[in-house]
């Protein structure tokens, strides 16, 4: 096997060195048996409409039960494309800033906007090529691709398994409860304004019933040529 | 090959040893299935993958195109088999051009073997690889450490117990396309309904000499039941705090917008339209 | 190969990294008399019935035990009872709690009420304090006033009275959508600018059993433990007696029952995959 990447070996010790700080931070943390993907709490949610799509996250980052922000969106944009991030708060910067990039670079070779089904390969392969050393991140990928006018959505496990649903996607500490408000309240053909409730709706309440996420939310409802993005009113606790 | 980044592998391990659950990936619960018959080959996948006892996705795809006449069914870790099927889909492909003939269900099952065996099972596909080649009709199980089968019907994943005394209770020598589709896909239905890890609908693909036919969605036993109420909400019901409304032309300008001050220093501007700002 | 008695999570697969432990090797036995059978229940009181509904699924690890196992108990004196957790537990509680409900038929020659027999339940877990049944239990009956009550517990006794409540493996999938559409939580009056909370009213009977499927449903597409049946258990007032007509038997016994309450269940299908 070709190693992908050359590192200087001066390059690799301080790297190592590094490493080792951020780790025995970490190492503090999970000894009181955390783990990363609900370290920080948070949750995500995108769904399906007629001719739209919505994505929405809530605001909360936290260290275990300790609210530390009720100020972290964890929905991205990217041109026509929105990703959502839950998981370890610093992969999901981490991991912004890197789709930030691939796509700023995506764009200036083909001089034209990624499609969310690019995006969501683009995810995909990002994901896998750490397959033994995962970013601790469940993205969420919505979008309007705007060539066809069809309204995308898909999710990922941490090492890039894409779910593609027709209906809707969830992702975060309050995965669970959006699974079952989801499919209780979710329908086909749901206009813009309906989706909106819907999704407001299955993600509030799915919110007030997980301790790690809530705190405000921010909702994205998407049509090919328009974007409504609105902060809703919620429990503050 | 290869081109795996191990730069987050140490970090994990100190993290994993220090008692760190390890990352949920999707689907370990399968019942997938493929079986000979005079004049080529079927294999058959339910469509259920899950994350613990969630069902992440309803319909699936886990038949995986490796080149027109070879196919494989993929069990264990979806991420795997989605990855190891592409990148010898990939490479026979490239075999394929530079030797100018058909790939064969062999070489597929050599190169599938050969990239888990060198990854010691930690790459977690489990296959089942069918096709036609010029050497006629195969059948092949490929495990996660590398170690293969070849049989005349075969079995993988949560349900592979279940599928298989279906097998066991129904194979005959000499099954014909229909024989053996039908056989295939009660195996499938077997697993769908008694293996908590498998389930929703039956795919199946049928390779023959001439061609491949992928069957999405053959049987579909697991529809849901129209819900009792209607959940639309009126508009207006959810409380809103804030609103802001973007033209799409308007939004280009809202990305990655970093503004250079006189001095030539960068400030770095939110990339994300604020509404709460 | 692993003994019954392990917790499905507890099994390990025979793989490349074990071996075969020799004689000489000092082998560690031990006891888990645990396990977990899946399913989910759920009790919604109302203003003159109570609901209890949960499915006939019991599992263990990826096999289905049975498709038909009821998870919610008729305890005599018009008080149901609903288990989910370890089944052989459950299903020995209700027997105790049902047995003592008829003791205290028996030498008080009346029906228990409901909060005296939550009371009663509390006791029978915390006597087990150290050796704990292994189940969520949901106590439902009509109260002195003829209103719907739900006593939920944890394995070891402490109780609340609460007016819904989702147990077992999809409790965190029904405990949000329950909350939105029986307590119409998060709901604002249209046109009030989110300054008007929807106020959840009587519900008829006929919609919550409604809003319970539909819940049952959503369960069963996204949890593998969750399928095969669904029974639902009411418990209502007695119809009142009419003008002149005499009390028959099976009536009188009604009668003496707390609230008046009457059970009744209805048994319908859930996806079996």
């Amino acid at each position: 096997m070709s190693a992908g990447k050359i590192y200087h070996i001066a390059d690799y010790l301080l790297l190592a060195q590094l490493k080792s700080i951020v780790t025995a931070e970490l190492l503090k943390e999970i000894k009181n048996e955390s783990n990363p993907f609900t370290l920080n709490g948070g949750a995500c949610l995108a769904m399906a409409g007629k001719d739209c799509v919505a994505i929405a996250c809530d605001l909360r980052l936290g260290q275990q039960a300790l609210t530390l922000s009720n100020n972290f969106p964890k929905v991205f944009n990217y041109g026509d494309v929105w990703l959502g991030l839950t998981g370890l708060a610093t992969d999901v910067q981490t991991m912004h800033s890197l789709f930030r990039y691939k796509v700023n670079l995506y764009r200036l070779r083909e001089e034209r906007e990624i499609e969310p089904e690019t995006m969501a390969n683009l995810v995909s392969s990002t994901l896998y090529e750490r397959r033994f050393g995962p970013y601790f991140v469940s993205p969420v990928v919505a979008g309007i691709n705007q060539r066809t006018g069809k309204p995308f959505i898909c999710g990922f496990d941490s090492i890039g398994c894409i779910d593609f649903a027709k209906d809707f996607i969830v992702s975060g500490t309050a995965s669970d409860q959006l699974f079952g408000v989801a499919e209780g309240l979710w329908e086909p053909d749901l206009e813009p304004e309906e989706l909106f409730e819907t999704v407001s709706q299955t993600l509030l309440n799915s919110l007030d019933r997980d301790a790690l996420a809530g705190w405000g939310a921010h909702v994205y409802i998407i049509t090919k040529d328009k974007v409504t993005k609105r902060l809703l009113k919620s429990r503050q606790d | 090959m290869g081109g795996f980044d191990f730069s987050n592998h140490t970090r994990n391990a100190a993290l994993m040893s220090a008692g760190m659950p390890a990352p949920k990936a999707t689907s370990t619960g399968t019942t997938i299935v493929g079986c000979l018959y005079d004049g080529g080959v079927v294999i058959a996948a339910d469509t259920r993958a899950t994350s613990g006892p969630i069902v992440a996705d309803k319909n699936c795809e886990k038949l995986h195109y490796i080149s027109p006449q070879i196919w494989c069914a993929g069990a264990g870790t979806a991420a795997d088999t989605e990855f190891t099927t592409a990148i010898v889909s990939s490479n026979l492909e490239l075999h394929a051009l530079s030797t100018g003939r058909k790939p064969r269900v062999v070489t597929c099952m050599t190169m599938l073997k050969q990239h888990l065996f060198k990854y010691q099972g930690h790459i977690g596909a489990y296959l089942v690889v069918a096709g036609c080649d010029p050497t006629g009709s195969h059948l092949y199980t490929v495990h996660a450490h590398g170690s293969t089968d070849r049989l005349p019907y075969v079995t993988m994943g949560s349900g592979s117990l279940a599928a298989m005394s279906v097998f066991e209770t129904e194979w005959k020598k000499g099954l014909d396309r229909e024989g053996a589709v039908n056989l295939c896909s009660q195996a499938i239905l077997a697993g769908i309904f008694n293996d908590l890890g498998s389930g929703s609908n039956c795919d199946v693909c049928v390779i023959t000499p001439e061609k491949a036919t992928l069957m999405r969605n053959y049987i579909t036993p697991n529809v849901r039941v129209p819900k009792e109420l209607n959940y639309r909400f009126e508009r207006g019901t959810t409380a809103v705090l804030q609103e802001k409304i973007i033209q799409k032309d308007e939004l280009r300008r809202y990305i990655t917008v970093t503004e250079v001050d006189a001095k030539g220093e960068a400030t770095l501007t939110t990339d994300v339209m604020q509404v709460d700002a | 190969m692993a003994s019954s008695y392990m917790l499905p999570g507890a099994q390990q697969a025979p793989s490349f990294h074990s071996h075969p432990s020799t004689a000489s090797q000092p082998r560690q036995h031990h006891w888990s008399p645990y396990t977990e059978n899946g399913g989910v229940i759920l009790g919604i009181a109302g203003k003159d019935y109570v609901i209890l509904a949960g499915d006939t699924r019991s599992s263990e690890g990826y096999s289905i035990n049975t498709r038909t196992a009821r998870k919610i108990f008729d305890v005599g004196s018009g008080l149901v009872l609903g288990v989910v957790g370890m089944s052989a537990d459950g299903e020995e509680l209700a027997r105790r709690v049902a047995r003592k409900i008829d003791d205290y038929k028996r030498s008080h020659d009346k029906h228990i009420t409901v909060n005296a027999a939550a009371v009663m339940l509390s006791r029978i877990l915390y006597a087990k304090r150290f050796f704990p049944y292994y189940v969520q239990p949901l106590l439902g009956g009509l109260d002195e006033n003829g209103v719907g009550a739900i006593y939920t517990y944890d394995y070891v006794g402490s109780f609340e009275r609460e007016s819904s409540r989702a147990f077992g493996a999809a409790a965190s999938l029904i405990t949000p959508f329950l909350d939105n559409q029986i307590n119409l939580k998060n709901q604002f009056e249209p046109g009030s600018n989110g300054e008007v909370p929807r106020k959840p009213g009587d519900m008829p009977r006929e919609t919550v059993e409604k809003i319970v499927k539909d819940a049952f449903t959503s369960a069963v597409e996204r949890h593998i433990e969750v399928g095969d049946g669904l029974q639902l258990v009411t418990v209502m007032r007695a119809p009142p007696r009419a003008e002149g007509a005499e009390p028959e038997e099976e009536e009188d016994e009604r009668e003496k029952t707390a609230g008046g309450g009457v059970i009744s269940e209805v048994m319908s299908e859930l996806k079996k995959d």
